[in-house]
């Protein structure tokens, strides 16, 4: 059965005797390593350079603020349903009196945890998510030395109040 | 003092070498190379030298103490006593009647020398090998021994030609025979055979089966550990350099160079040195360049070049020149 036009017809012929001789291949050997030579490289100076990243990268994930600095989050739970790994986990809680400037609605998630060891970065939390609090952002999540430290908790994910500690997710949302 | 020159210079581009190997392989396979290490990478050498004596000794037991040293000292002074019989300059300077030359050595069985010295160069990694108590390290250098040799006979054959041309085996003499033409465009096929033989006297790719690693783990040095490692694989690189040496003085005219005569005689001698240099460096490249070019033979294919190819066509070569010279 032919699956594809590509195979190729094999020969097994006597080699003549410039091929014999060996050297014209050496030759021709040594032609192509020394255009190499002359070739530029695609090497990036790792810590020096870095490379970019493509536009739909999905690296750590960000929990966001409302403009007015209060977490989007609600802990409705869509995500951790929605995570094919189970790697996300909640514990939601009701919002005080008083604590208004901090949670956008009455609920919010007193402890919000990935495992980014059980991650699989699908980003189905952030198509899950209907308060857009959680983001996918082209940081890399960094290595480290204990499985525990891989559990990422709350204070690890929530971006900064100031402004200029915000996370740009602007790349994610236009694909939404 | 002209030795204590030659002998630093020596290990100077030896070290080098080492550095510009790992540089030509990484642009041949689109790499950068070593680059880490000062400004391009320069001082790589000095790091890994340092690196090196800093390393543990270690010796397997049941191996034999002072041959495990031996070894790597031998392997070592045989590289580094090569160099010695090159000419870098024509019989130049006259200090009180006696003429003087940038050379060590001008002895009259030159080339003799060499070969008397590169095939004392086996008994270093043959007594490393069999000192190490280990099947690997045997193997290797049995395989060493064997190439070495088998190789030598047709090497020595291939430069009789040159020889007879030049009437003497004193190199400064044949360096001066090629003031009209280069050997190399007299005699093209001593030349080839001469420079594979060259490639497998020295242990280089495609022959360094010595050192086979996927049959051998490291071959006559998997024991070596430290500097004593490191003088092994160091005089590899010097072995190169005294090899290209020897190539372009016997074929490419050592300092000779087109148009110097046109030039006055104390500039010509100093562009001689610089070209001879020139020369060094490229058939060291050459080597490099071979190297990551072609894979490695197997033993058997190695030796049927040797005994059934190279050994039969240097004979020839001898004959034919011998009736040229003899009859013509």
């Amino acid at each position: 059965m032919q699956l594809t036009n590509r195979s190729k017809q094999v020969s097994n012929k006597e080699m003549t005797f410039t091929e014999r001789m060996y050297l014209p291949a050496i030759v021709g050997g040594l032609r192509v390593t020394f255009s190499h030579m002359l070739k530029k490289g695609a090497t990036v100076q790792y810590p020096e350079q870095v490379r970019e990243h493509s536009v739909i990268f999905r690296g750590q994930h960000v929990l966001k603020r409302d403009a007015e600095g209060r977490e989007n989050c609600t802990a409705c739970g869509l995500c951790a349903v929605s995570c094919p790994a189970e790697a996300i986990t909640i514990v939601a809680g009701e919002r005080q009196k008083g604590e208004e400037h901090l949670y956008r609605e009455e609920k919010y998630a007193v402890e919000y945890d990935i495992n980014m060891l059980r991650c699989i970065f699908c980003g189905l939390c952030e198509e899950a998510c209907p308060k857009d609090a959680i983001y996918l952002t082209d940081r890399i999540v960094a290595s480290n030395y204990e499985r525990s430290d891989f559990i990422f908790h709350k204070e690890d994910l929530v971006e900064k109040v100031a402004l200029e500690g915000r996370i740009d997710i602007s790349k994610r949302k236009k694909d939404k | 003092m002209l030795a204590v020159i030659l002998f630093v210079i020596t290990l100077g581009i030896a070290a080098y070498s080492t550095y510009f190997e790992r540089k030509v392989a990484a642009f041949m396979q689109d790499r950068i190379g070593p680059n880490r290490a000062g400004p391009l990478g320069l001082l790589q050498p000095i790091a890994d030298g340092v690196k090196m004596i800093f390393k543990e000794e270690h010796r397997p037991t049941g191996s034999n103490r002072i041959l495990f040293i031996l070894g790597p000292s031998i392997a070592m002074l045989t590289a580094l006593m090569t160099s010695a019989v090159i000419p870098w300059s024509p019989k130049y300077f006259e200090i009180g009647g006696q003429k003087y030359a940038l050379q060590i050595a001008d002895i009259n069985v030159g080339i003799l020398y060499i070969f008397g010295v590169v095939s004392l160069g086996v008994y270093g990694i043959l007594i490393g090998g069999w000192s190490s108590n280990n099947k690997y390290s045997l193997l290797g250098a049995v395989r060493a021994s064997s190439q070495m040799i088998s190789y030598e006979l047709a090497m020595g054959l291939s430069i009789i030609p040159i020889i007879l041309g030049s009437e003497s085996l004193q190199l400064s003499a044949i360096v001066e025979s090629q003031h009209e033409i280069w050997n190399v465009f007299k005699y093209p096929f001593g030349f080839l055979i001469f420079l594979i033989c060259a490639f497998a006297e020295t242990n280089r790719t495609p022959f360094d089966l010595p050192e086979c690693e996927t049959e051998l783990v490291g071959g006559y040095h998997t024991e070596y550990t430290s500097m004593k490692l490191g003088f092994f694989l160091f005089s590899e690189y010097v072995n190169m350099f005294a090899s290209s040496a020897v190539i372009s003085t016997l074929f490419f005219g050592g300092y000779h160079f087109p148009g110097m005569s046109l030039l006055p005689a104390g500039v010509a001698v100093l562009v001689g040195v610089a070209v001879l240099f020139a020369k060094i460096v490229f058939f060291i490249f050459f080597f490099m360049w071979i190297r990551w070019t072609i894979p490695r033979f197997r033993y058997d294919q190695l030796m049927r070049l040797g005994w059934q190819v190279l050994m039969p066509l240097a004979i020839l070569l001898v004959v034919v020149y011998g009736a040229i010279f003899s009859f013509i």
